[in-house]
C-alpha cells in the first residue's frame, strides 16, 4: 500500500550511486525485500516507471528477490523458517518453546543495480 | 554497445527513515518525553482511547497528542477541547505517517515540556507497520467486531507492538469472538507483547492500561 514513498527512496538511492559512478543508464536494479512486507511487485515497477522518467534509471528493470521469514529461538538459537500463513504456529522445532526473535522477514535492500 | 557492469549498492531502502526516527528518540529521550505510537484500523477506537487516556493521566502527566488522518481535522480537534496541546497532520494520500512527518508534528506543536506524547497513527493495519516513527512504545488497538482473525492477517502490525489493547470487549456477549485463540496467535507472533482488554465505552480495563502507561512514563522520566 505504501509502494509510492518506497519507490521514491529506491530511485533517490540508485540515482546517487549513478552519478557516483558515471553510469549513463541503469538497465536493472536487485532489490531483496522480506516476505512480511506488503509490498506489490508490480505496483512498484508501475511507480518506478513514473517518477524516473527523464532521468538515468528510466525503463529500468526491478528485479525483487523475497527473502524468507526466518526466527531465532532465544532459548536453543535454532534458526527457522515460517511462512506467512502460519506464523501463529511459531514453536522452535528445536525445544519447541515459542520465544522468539525475528531474524529476517523484513528488509527493503538495494543489492546491486546493472548499469551502463 | 558498452557492456553493462555490476555496481554494489548494498543500501536499505529504509535507512533514511530509521535514520530521522533515531534522532526523533533521542531528542525526545533528551527533552524526557515518552513519545507513543498508536496504530489499529479504522474505526476501532484511537480517538476514544486517547480521551480516556487524557482523562486518567492529566492531573498527574503532562500530555501532548499529534493526530494523523487523510484529510479532516475532527480528532484533533476532540483532544484539544479537553485541553491537550494537539495537532492535526493531514498526510494527504498518505496510509502510513514516517519519522519526517512526526518530526514536522513535534515542531508544530512546539510543546517542550511534555512527559507524554501520543501519535494517533492513520488508521490502518498494513503501513504503519513498516515505518518507525520514533516512537519509544508501539501500541495497538484491536477492536471485537474487527473479529479474532487479525493476527493471522497482519502479522507484522501484532509482532511490532509492546501492547495490544483490545477495545469493545462490551461486544462480547453479542459476538463470535474468541478471546483465548486471539491471545494464542499474538502471544506465538510476540511473547512479550502485554495484552490489556478494555471498553472504552463502558470504562472496563481503563484502569490497567492508565496503570501501565503511568508506569512507563515514570520510569521514562526516571531516565
Amino acid at each position: 500500500m505504501h509502494e509510492l514513498p518506497i519507490t521514491e527512496s529506491i530511485l533517490n538511492v540508485v540515482i546517487t550511486y549513478a552519478e557516483k559512478n558515471n553510469v549513463k543508464k541503469v538497465m536493472a536494479i536487485n532489490l531483496r525485500v522480506g516476505r512480511l512486507s506488503d509490498l506489490e511487485d508490480e505496483w512498484i515497477q508501475r511507480y518506478f516507471d513514473y517518477l524516473s522518467k527523464g532521468t538515468v534509471a528510466e525503463g529500468a528493470k526491478l528485479n525483487i528477490e523475497r527473502t524468507p521469514i526466518k526466527l531465532q529461538c532465544n532459548s536453543c538459537a535454532t534458526t527457522y523458517e515460517v511462512e506467512i500463513s502460519n506464523m501463529s504456529e511459531t514453536n522452535c522445532p528445536g525445544c519447541g518453546k515459542n520465544d522468539s526473535k525475528m531474524i529476517s522477514g523484513r528488509e527493503y535492500y538495494i543489492k546491486d543495480m546493472e548499469v551502463q | 554497445m558498452e557492456d553493462v557492469r555490476l555496481i554494489e549498492v548494498k543500501e536499505d531502502i529504509m535507512a533514511d527513515n530509521i535514520k530521522v526516527a533515531n534522532g526523533v528518540r533521542k531528542r525526545l529521550r533528551d527533552k524526557k518525553t515518552m513519545l507513543l505510537n498508536l496504530m489499529s484500523s479504522p474505526g476501532s477506537g484511537k480517538t476514544s482511547l486517547i480521551l480516556r487516556t487524557v482523562e486518567g493521566l492529566k492531573d498527574s502527566v503532562r500530555l501532548g497528542v499529534i493526530e494523523a488522518d487523510i484529510d479532516s481535522k475532527v480528532d484533533a480537534e476532540k483532544v484539544a477541547a479537553q485541553g491537550i496541546p494537539a495537532i492535526q497532520l493531514r498526510t494527504g494520500g498518505f496510509c502510513h505517517l514516517d519519522a519526517t512527518m512526526v518530526t514536522q508534528g513535534i515542531d508544530a506543536l512546539a510543546a517542550n515540556d511534555l512527559d507524554l506524547l501520543i501519535i494517533e497513527n492513520v488508521g490502518n493495519l498494513v503501513c504503519p507497520a513498516e515505518f518507525d516513527t520514533g516512537a519509544h512504545k508501539n501500541v495497538m488497538i484491536l477492536s471485537v467486531p474487527e473479529g479474532d482473525d487479525k493476527p493471522l492477517k497482519y502479522p507484522l502490525m501484532f509482532s511490532i507492538c509492546d501492547v495490544l489493547l483490545v477495545n469493545k470487549i462490551d461486544y462480547l456477549s453479542l459476538s463470535d469472538f474468541d478471546m483465548a485463540a486471539m491471545r494464542k496467535r499474538v502471544l506465538s507472533l510476540n511473547p512479550k507483547i502485554k495484552i490489556i482488554e478494555i471498553s472504552c465505552k463502558t470504562g472496563a480495563g481503563i484502569g490497567d492500561w492508565i496503570a501501565w502507561l503511568k508506569k512507563e512514563v515514570d520510569t521514562f522520566r526516571r531516565g
